[in-house]
């Protein structure tokens, strides 16, 4: 339970007095509380340190160490006190822990110690407040790579296959994780290869080779060598044509594979050679080949499937764009201004290259980006003055956007790393608090099916499990909310299996009795949901409000299938009252209790023959009860 | 002038700043409670148990109220199954005797003490009080049906037997036709204690949580 809800629990209690009125049934007798009610100072000596709290702040927290009574084999009865062996230092954080239901993460400690404190007195890592969390999380982030061996990467990568995997999806998942599978590797390695051949191919072929006999002029190598260097081009062709149709092929949503970024890259380095297949050996449209080749070095652009890093840059420029436009942007606007400038200036000069405006856009590159090629120089005065001006304003106007785009780049690379771990975190948190008020719930059904309920005298009160005393106030309040309403809680199991043997319309000779009675009812789970629906909108959703409904959620999903086959039942309604008597008689036969489950999720029910046995046990009890309870 | 203009700025900028720094700390509201004795005179409990309580309250409200979205995330938290927030809504109500949005710890010992350790009429009063949720002194049956649907929200989706539609409605005619004497539509503040005096199931379970504190 949370912090300091041991406080509230007496309030709790004493609402349901407004209960008693309402009620259907008796209410049960409270639970009896042997120890003293005064409030005691215990004594805690941590290594020396002595430290001194109320009984009460310790009782907060009943699964610790110092909350339960495991604390009792620390107890020195010849000081009076309870004596541990431990740091003192970290003691204090685990005390403060206590009062004030925060835990903190002292910065200056070891993160090693400080686990092994919280694990020796029994309190979860998890529940850290929010301001020391990150902190911790990163500390133990660290010390965790240190000690650690360096198979994460291969972790991340290495997602068992789903069983019954088609031949198409293990194609793609081969092309996707070239780790997984040899002939993945090998394939990929050939690509990248080819890839490589092939842009090595397209930079030698101009490179000048030494002419043949009897001509001047050096030729380029492609020129030369052209038959090698078309075989070379065909068969690098070939293969990525070849990967392309396989990954189209394999590609689960075909659409999406064509638009992607790496698809179109694929595209754009295969095409110019088919078209250049295609295309006739004319002189009018060799231009437009020609310009057609230089797409082949797209190629290279290629290597982003084998690099992490290119990738990883490509997504920092594409996020970053914003930055890029404000950039080019803001140099534009410069530029303009000083080639107009600048024009005008060297208007009146003879035989300037100041010819316009645009022609005056080059200078103003070159000077502001410092570059300074020298093949146009101002000549005037006032285009001097105005050509320094442009130069030092160049680097100011350079040099601004860049860290923002580096800092940027920082930011945005941070920022994935948090939301990752926020998201992790607020996962973790969502189901322990789910798991949290499951237990609750499986405690006290638990609590229920060992007969708590019977009156019981102090002698069998050993029989029950070691239950502290605020469990058994806070189960007497819930048993007394299922006598004002005159339902019981189920857990989620029961409750679906309840739907669905009513969707189904399932009949057998024990449960004709049950079926008759509960036929009647309406379709129960979507009703739930659309009252749900209204009271999320109405109701202050907090954390675990959020979580529950959440939870509830799941529930309706799950079990929504069932009513919808139950209007032909529907369409037979009897008048149902539902009788006391008859209650408890189906009680005896068809109910299905969890099992007293240690881990609150996995709970098969066991075969209903011995419950039912149980079952039959307390039946005869309950009709004593029945008798008595008024006409209400 | 550049030097006064400057430290004109800085001067409005600290008062700025300060002036929000007030509005901040007059915003938390601090609330102290009456005196030991007083709230010893005034309820039925002794000295320590209003100390155990005190303790305990100022450990989880510091600011010395609750006010309703606290007291339903509270009253929640003890029915993990259910939605408790519809009847925490009137609960708080009910304790919140004087209106102001707020509980303190007055309101809360007061509230307790009835519950706890007064008669049987003043608990059957507060019951009464609790029910009436317009506090116009009768009980008419969309107030009770209001009632009785929260408190079956607490129990959940998940109960045995299932919970439909109707249930509510048919727990409202019932408690009419034990109630209502006189057939009027309404349940009135005598009819009620009336009612539930002769009804002795109720009056043995309101010593149920006599212990409680």
């Amino acid at each position: 339970m949370a912090a300091g809800v041991a406080t509230w629990l007496p309030f709790a209690r004493a609402a349901a007095v407004g209960w008693l009125p309402l009620a259907k049934k008796t209410m049960p007798k409270p639970p009896v509380d042997k120890k003293s009610r005064n409030d005691e100072i215990l004594f805690v000596n941590v290594s020396g340190l002595r430290f001194q709290t109320w009984k009460n702040t310790l009782d907060r927290y009943p699964d610790t160490l110092l909350g339960s009574s495991e604390k009792e084999f620390f107890y020195n009865e010849d000081t009076q006190e309870y004596f541990f062996d431990r740091d003192p230092e970290m003691f204090r954080h685990i005390l403060n822990f206590y009062r004030t239901g925060k835990l903190h993460y002292p910065r200056q400690e070891c993160i090693q110690a400080f686990d092994e404190e919280l694990a020796f007195y029994g309190i979860v890592p998890d529940i850290i407040g929010d301001c020391c969390m990150e902190e911790y999380r990163d500390r133990k982030k660290e010390n965790q790579e240190r000690l650690a061996e360096d198979t994460e990467a291969e972790m991340a990568t290495d997602t068992p296959l789903p069983p019954h995997s088609t031949p198409r999806e293990r194609l793609w998942r081969a092309f996707e994780n070239p780790h997984t599978s040899t002939m993945a590797l090998v394939f990929y390695y050939v690509t990248g290869f080819f890839i490589a051949v092939s842009v090595i191919a397209n930079v030698v072929e101009t490179v000048p080779c030494r002419p043949p006999k009897g001509s001047k002029k050096d030729l380029p190598c492609g020129e030369k060598y052209s038959l090698a260097f078309f075989c070379m081009d065909t068969a690098c062709v070939l293969i990525f044509t070849f990967e392309y149709l396989m990954r189209l092929f394999a590609a689960p949503s075909r659409c999406k594979f064509m638009r992607s970024v790496m698809s179109v890259i694929d595209v754009v380095a295969i095409m110019p050679y088919y078209i250049g297949l295609v295309m006739p050996e004319n002189e009018d449209v060799s231009g437009a080949f020609v310009t057609l080749r230089v797409f082949r070095v797209f190629r290279i652009f290629k290597f982003s499937r084998h690099s992490q890093g290119l990738r990883i840059l490509g997504y920092t420029l594409k996020s970053c764009a914003s930055e890029l436009g404000f950039l080019l942007f803001s140099l534009t606007m410069a530029i303009i201004i000083f080639a107009t400038v600048m024009f005008y200036a060297e208007k009146g000069t003879k035989g300037t290259n100041f010819t316009s405006i645009p022609a005056s856009f080059w200078y103003t590159i070159v000077t502001m980006t410092t570059l300074g090629y020298g093949d146009m120089v101002p000549n005037t005065i006032a285009g001097k003055i105005f050509g320094s001006i442009c130069s030092l304003s160049g680097v100011l106007v350079i040099a601004l956007p860049v860290p923002v785009i580096v800092s940027n780049f920082s930011r945005i690379y941070h920022q994935n790393q948090r939301a990752d771990k926020m998201r992790a975190q607020q996962k973790v948190r969502l189901a322990r608090i789910r798991l949290a008020k499951k237990g609750t719930t499986n405690a006290f059904l638990q609590y229920k099916e060992e007969g708590g309920f019977q009156d019981r005298g102090s002698d069998s009160a050993l029989c029950l499990k070691n239950r502290s005393s605020f469990e058994h106030q806070h189960h007497h309040l819930l048993h007394c909310l299922e006598k004002t309403t005159n339902h019981e809680f189920t857990d989620e199991l029961t409750f679906s299996e309840m739907c669905m043997t009513e969707s189904v319309g399932y009949r057998t000779s024990r449960s004709t009795s049950i079926s008759s009675q509960q036929g009647v009812s309406t379709s129960c789970c979507p009703r739930r949901a659309k009252r749900r629906a209204i009271r999320l909108a109405n109701s202050t959703v907090s954390v675990s409000r959020g979580s529950v409904q959440e939870l509830d959620t799941l529930q309706v999903h799950k079990t929504s299938a069932g009513p919808q086959s139950r209007s032909s039942l529907n369409a037979r309604t009897e008048d149902l009252k539902l009788n006391c008597d008859d209650r408890d008689f189906t009680a005896a036969i068809i109910s299905i209790p969890t099992p007293p489950a240690n881990t609150p999720d996995e709970s098969l029910p066991p075969s209903p023959a011995i419950p039912g046995i149980l079952r039959n046990s307390r039946c005869s009890s309950f009709t004593h009860e029945t008798v008595k309870i008024s006409s209400l | 002038m550049l030097r006064s203009t400057l430290v004109a700025v800085v001067t409005l900028t600290l008062y700025l700043l300060d002036s929000v720094e007030d509005e901040l700390e007059l915003s938390a509201v601090r609330h102290r409670p009456e005196g030991l004795e007083q709230l010893e005179a005034q309820t039925r409990f002794s000295r320590k148990e209003l100390q155990i309580l005190y303790r305990g309250f100022k450990n989880e409200c510091p600011s010395g109220v609750v006010n309703e979205d606290t007291f339903k995330e509270i009253y929640s938290q003890f029915f993990p199954q259910g939605d408790a927030s519809t009847y925490a809504h009137f609960l708080f109500n009910a304790f919140d005797t004087d209106h102001n949005g707020s509980v303190s710890f007055e309101d809360f010992v007061m509230g307790l003490s009835i519950l706890l350790r007064g008669t049987v009429q003043e608990k059957l009063n507060w019951a009464f009080n609790l029910y009436d949720i317009n506090k116009d002194g009768y009980i008419t049956k969309e107030e009770m049906l209001d009632i009785i649907k929260s408190i079956y929200d607490m129990m959940g989706k998940c109960t045995y037997p299932i919970l439909k539609e109707e249930t509510p409605r048919q727990h409202v005619e019932i408690f009419f036709q034990k109630m209502d004497k006189n057939r009027d539509g309404v349940v009135t503040i005598d009819e009620f204690i009336d009612c539930c005096q002769n009804d002795e199931n109720i009056m043995r379970s309101m010593q149920l949580f006599e212990n409680v504190i």
